[in-house]
């Protein structure tokens, strides 16, 4: 048996470099052929034809009014969440009462619901044969195929991002400095504000950025309410719909580039996050 | 007895989150807004996801029992489950396999571009699926640049039920992977010092020691990344080639019977998908508690 020198020695917990080789090598081509491959094909096809077209894709007034939809709805479904998250944890993490692991259940229940279900329901609701639908007619007020029903929608599949980031944060930190800001007179929202708010502030921004890429992209649910009305229901991924479906593939696939760059915003964000604060890696899972 | 009450004693502030002596309710908590944030939340959620949620089931109850079974259970979505249920477990075993891999690697090895990996494992969770499904299709076309090398083999990958299963294999990698992370990142390497110093081999280590602590993770990102595959509609319906009978996925079904208006027939089919993604959830609690046990 040959005696280990310091150069061959291996760790009984580590594994042999042939092992590291080819599972490092599968994993590499694996995730290239499914993650990488796609996001590349994105990029070479809305430049197929060079920059110019793929820029005037972009330009065209659908797109804008495209693009402009998608931040609207993301820009009210997204703070309405992040209140949502924070009263939710709030009432979840600082107090006890019965029911609560019930409750996260429930505020968790969106995530295992598909997409298109989610738009279901509100058509089922809001729509012209729905609950609402003679009173909402009488009064003139549309909310399926028009923004309020995507906006809906958009809220219903983004719900729990921000909360279930939020509620295990605060548990783990306790309510030992809340009790002890108050027991010394600060009021609730001082304490909030000035205690609560500084340790979770970088769990919410790492919440809101989930949510803000699912919001910006969510199309099943959307597609449902919107009645793809060009110019007016269209959000950003189901103008991508539209063009691919009318062979439009220069202009699809650049409109689509553009949320592939955001998608990479986020995950480069997301990141920095993780390594400048290890504890907002925590809620986990969508 | 007032130490029981006020809010600044030590057994208080040393175990403020679970004590079994404690009352249901602690009505004289000291952090206020207690009754505000959890009417806001109680409200918030019963008008965005309950309220709406029991629409199905009331909708579907318009139907009679025959013809609800015709809705739900007619040829059509039948096939339509097959195709989608069975999609969505093969793309979760695939998963399951190179999602161990893929972690095994992000937890134990060091290898240049780790960190650009470890980002790129969220690209499904961050990229509009809408994107996803036009970039697969393009790549699984007859021509496309993986389709043009599978076309002389035979192999048809896009617009069959192969493509769906592609796209949930897109979609579902880093449910797997983000489930094992935090448990293989903890797994303590004593219990492997010892099976090594006990004689045991690489290999037995693995099989015998960590893949078996591994098992509850494994089997709650499976059911994850199954559950999303299910409902998944954005990234599959361009490579799907939705063809009724073969290759129509369930939520697309669904968005057909209400563009025909047949509000509860949709309706019906939705309340055979809510019925399966409560008993995922149902098994990912069990298996969560279950696991919990070993601990």
């Amino acid at each position: 048996m040959a005696v280990p020198t310091k150069a061959n020695y291996r760790h009984p917990t580590d594994d042999p470099v042939w092992a590291k080789v080819v599972i490092i090598g599968l994993v590499l081509a694996f995730l290239g052929l499914v993650l990488i491959l796609p996001l590349a094909a994105v990029f070479a096809e809305a430049l197929r034809k060079g920059l110019a077209p793929a820029l005037e894709a972009i330009a065209t007034p659908d797109a804008w009014a495209a693009i402009k939809l998608t931040l609207i709805t993301a820009g009210i479904a997204v703070p309405f969440n992040a209140v949502f998250g924070l009263c939710a944890a709030w009432a979840i993490a600082k107090h006890e009462f019965p029911g609560k692991p019930l409750l996260i259940t429930l505020i968790d229940l969106p995530f295992s619901v598909s997409p298109v279900v989610a738009g279901l329901i509100y058509v089922l609701v809001f729509g012209l044969q729905g609950w609402f639908g003679d009173h909402l007619v009488d009064n003139d007020i549309k909310i399926i195929f028009a923004v309020p029903g995507i906006v809906l929608a958009t809220v219903f599949v983004t719900f729990p991002f921000i909360a279930r980031e939020l509620i295990p944060l605060m548990q783990e930190q306790g309510v030992s400095e809340e009790e002890a800001a108050v027991s010394m007179g600060a009021s609730g929202l001082y304490t909030f504000w000035r205690v609560t708010a500084p340790n979770v502030r970088w769990g919410l921004l790492y919440g809101v950025l989930l949510c803000n890429a699912r919001a910006m992209g969510e199309f099943g649910a959307v597609s449902v309410v919107s009645g793809h009305i060009r110019g007016l229901t269209n959000t950003m991924p189901l103008h991508v719909e539209i063009l691919y479906n009318e062979y439009d593939f220069v202009a699809a696939f650049a409109v689509a580039a553009l949320l592939c760059l955001l998608a990479i915003v986020t995950l480069v964000l997301k990141s920095v996050l993780e390594i400048a604060q290890p504890d907002v890696k925590r809620g986990g899972g969508h | 007895m007032l130490d029981d009450d006020h809010p600044m004693t030590a057994e208080t502030i040393s175990a403020p989150s679970r004590s079994s002596r404690r009352p249901l309710f602690r009505r004289r908590s000291a952090i206020p807004g207690f009754g505000l944030t959890l009417g806001v939340t109680l409200t918030v959620l019963s008008l965005i996801v309950l309220i709406p949620l029991s629409a199905v089931a009331i909708k579907a109850s318009e139907l009679s029992l025959d013809q609800f079974v015709a809705a739900a259970f007619s040829e059509r979505a039948m096939a339509a489950y097959r195709l989608t249920f069975g999609a969505a477990f093969v793309a979760a075993v695939i998963n399951g396999v190179f999602g161990v891999l893929t972690t095994w690697a992000l937890v134990r090895y060091e290898f240049p571009g780790k960190a650009v990996v470890n980002a790129l494992v969220d690209l499904p969770f961050a990229l509009p699926t809408a994107v996803a499904g036009i970039a697969l299709a393009t790549l699984y076309a007859p021509n496309g640049w993986v389709g043009q090398y599978l076309t002389p083999l035979g192999v048809k990958a896009a617009y069959n039920p192969i493509g769906v299963t592609i796209a949930l294999i897109f979609i579902g990698l880093p449910f797997v992977v983000r489930t094992l992370e935090p448990v293989m990142r903890d797994l303590s390497a004593d219990v492997e010092e010892a099976a090594a110093s006990l004689g045991a081999g690489r290999f037995a280590t693995i099989g015998r020691i960590i893949l078996p602590a591994l098992g509850p993770a494994w089997l709650t990102g499976f059911a994850l990344a199954f559950a999303r595959g299910v409902g998944e509609y954005g990234s599959v319906i361009f490579i799907a080639g939705n063809m009724p009978y073969k290759s129509e996925i369930t939520p697309l079904l669904i968005i057909i019977q209400l563009e025909q208006f047949e509000y509860a027939n949709a309706a019906a089919i939705a309340l055979v998908m809510l019925g399966v993604s409560f008993l995922m959830l149902l098994v990912i609690n069990a298996v969560q508690a279950w696991s919990r046990r070993f601990v």
